[in-house]
């Protein structure tokens, strides 16, 4: 008797989990289906990007370097690399030594300096976008590695996520490190920069992800074609040679395959950062 | 006293260099950009510099363009509620202990985690009306079915594929110059496209990971002892689960707004210029037209207060409602 019950209590929960199954597979596929027929396309010759059959006749594999032919892929690739690097390096560089002088030292209006950081979350990007393109004018950096790397790289987000992190760190290590006569800058890279290095990972992630995909910005500030990031030469890509599909999406998936490359590897601290709120907006 | 003051120097010089390009490029701009708003600045054409003061926004009131795109904005926005309650769904199904989690997971996030040009061109290129996948299908359906034949047949006007983001229609069946319902304007075109698209890319996505984190703290004496007390799965639910999230939702929903009311830039520039007939225009890509393709600086700056002000009120009301909501 007993055991009839838990056959069925088995049954159940194998139908349960079953029917989970299916919805949870029919929405993978949903999400995986634009993706396939971007690679499926990537390799087709363009007269067989309209037609349903998935399949390519013949796979263009010249396609890819058909790309770099008629574009410079590979400095865009370079552009967008490079200028990720040097923003995220400052950021976390910079972030990383307010977020200390706010989380660990004590100082006259250091509250009233923190909450005017806060206020500034909320602003939306556009209001400061448009000063920043007047100062870029004045100084003449527009179309420069160093207008597009500098206005980008001194986040206030990037001290507040810090700072909640350094809050964690117990005071009494670099007590500790002061009665050893360490100075501050000593305790701030050999004590509490080596304990941040789970938020630090988290935010170099997301300020890289952010900067290699950022449009606003460049879209307004490069005019040259030698300063073309991944976004903005694919937008340029489009919009002239927007006819070759097949051409057009061999780009999109060699834009994407760094992201998939670093979400597979560092899969575990994105989903983390995420949970901690490290994402903005 | 004599360690507080070294206190205060050292201080003084970890913050320096994020202080200095925080005060350059955040604080002083979004002051800069208030001044600005008062006045008249053009930058590249030669019309004298004037301060006018409430010109601009009282200009902004009277500019049916502006009325348009808000609402544009607002339409567009539709999609949230959507894709929060799919992300909820999403993480509820996910927190089972089934096999594959992290696959589906995985899956679910590559669209949010590929989000950009890339992905909004291959929707651009899935949407086309003549060599898309999307209409390929769907014009396959339409014949095997006879269904143009079938509707003329029965004294309709015919079916035909929706040329998606060449069309002004809508599901509400707005017009695309007036804010009132028009004749033929119901069907699917750029907006829902867009939606649709957000929909795609947002519903597995941060929010998703964000519930996956609520239902995974919540307690499981609370759902265990509503077991006991013999509820069903959709009590459990609705008693035990959605309180429990109801700070993660709160969260969500003041950060959806938020993003929702700067966005739409992105989609607007790379895949309809903001139209047709400016239906996909939101504020934030009509800023980006007046500021850098019109050079109207004045204009644009007294627009991204006026858009500031909104994300404020909105996040000020959610907020209320919130405190409201989560004091019990």
């Amino acid at each position: 008797m007993a055991k009839s019950k838990d056959f069925a209590a088995w049954w159940y929960r194998r139908g349960r989990f079953g029917a989970s199954h299916i919805v949870l597979g029919v929405i993978a596929v949903t999400m995986l289906v634009p993706f396939m027929w971007m690679v499926l396309a990537s390799f087709k010759p363009l007269q067989e990007v309209e037609q349903l059959n998935p399949f390519p006749s013949q796979w263009r594999f010249d396609n890819y370097s058909r790309v770099f032919e008629q574009v410079p892929f590979a400095r865009y690739y370079f552009n967008s690399i490079f200028i990720a690097a040097w923003v995220t390096f400052l950021t976390c560089l910079t972030s990383a030594m307010a977020a200390y002088a706010f989380a660990r030292l004590r100082w006259r209006g250091r509250d009233t300096v923190f909450r005017l950081y806060l206020a500034t979350l909320m602003i939306p990007g556009v209001v400061v976008m448009i000063p920043n393109y007047t100062i870029m004018v004045k100084l003449h950096l527009l179309d420069s590695y160093t207008g597009l790397i500098v206005p980008a790289s001194f986040g206030a987000f990037g001290t507040f996520l810090l700072r909640q992190f350094m809050l964690t760190i117990p005071p009494a290590l670099d007590e500790a490190a002061a009665m050893d006569g360490a100075s501050p800058w000593q305790i701030f890279w050999d004590v509490v920069m080596p304990l941040s290095r789970a938020g630090l990972v988290t935010l170099g992630i997301f300020t890289f992800l952010g900067s290699y995909g950022s449009f606003f910005w460049p879209l307004i500030l490069i005019k040259s074609e030698h300063l073309r990031t991944l976004p903005i030469g694919m937008l340029f890509f489009d919009t002239v040679y927007g006819r070759q599909t097949n051409l057009i999406m061999a780009a999109s998936v060699m834009n994407i395959v760094p992201l998939i490359i670093l979400f597979v590897a560092a899969q575990r601290h994105i989903v983390r950062g995420v949970q901690l709120g490290a994402v903005k907006g | 006293m004599k360690s507080r003051r070294h206190e205060l120097r050292a201080a003084l010089g970890f913050l320096l260099p994020n202080l200095l390009g925080f005060l350059t490029f955040t604080a002083g701009p979004v002051l800069f950009s208030l001044v600005v708003s008062f006045s008249n600045w053009h930058l590249h054409r030669t019309i004298p510099f004037q301060w006018i003061w409430s010109g601009n926004f009282l200009a902004l009131l009277r500019d049916p363009q502006f009325i348009m795109y808000s609402l544009n904005t607002i339409y567009l926005m539709l999609g949230l509620p959507l894709a929060v309650a799919g992300s909820l769904a999403l993480a509820i199904l996910l927190s089972q202990r089934l096999r594959g989690i992290v696959v589906y997971r995985t899956l679910f996030y590559l669209p949010t985690f590929t989000a950009g040009v890339a992905l909004m061109l291959l929707w651009k290129a899935l949407y086309n009306p003549e060599f898309g996948a999307f209409n390929a299908v769907i014009n396959r359906a339409l014949d095997l079915a006879h269904a143009d034949q079938l509707v003329r047949s029965l004294g309709g006007a015919g079916v035909s594929a929706p040329t998606w983001l060449l069309s002004t229609k809508n599901l509400w069946g707005l017009e695309a110059e007036y804010v009132r319902v028009g004749p033929g304007q119901w069907g699917l075109g750029a907006r829902d496209a867009l939606i649709i698209m957000g929909v795609w890319i947002a519903i597995g996505g941060n929010n998703m990971l964000l519930y996956l984190a609520g239902v995974a703290n919540i307690p499981t004496e609370l759902v265990e002892a509503a077991q006991l007390d013999g509820a069903g799965r959709w009590a459990i639910f609705r008693n035990v689960t959605w309180p429990q999230l109801a700070p993660t939702t709160f969260f969500i929903v003041v950060m959806s707004c938020i993003g929702g009311l700067q966005g739409g830039f992105e989609q607007a520039r790379v895949m309809t210029q903001g139209g047709p007939a400016g239906t996909t225009t939101t504020i934030a890509y009509y800023i980006y037209t007046k500021a850098f393709e019109e050079f109207q600086i004045g204009y644009a700056a007294a627009l991204s207060w006026i858009l500031f002000s909104a994300i404020f009120v909105i996040t000020m009301i959610n907020w209320r409602l919130g405190s409201k909501e989560l004091s019990y």
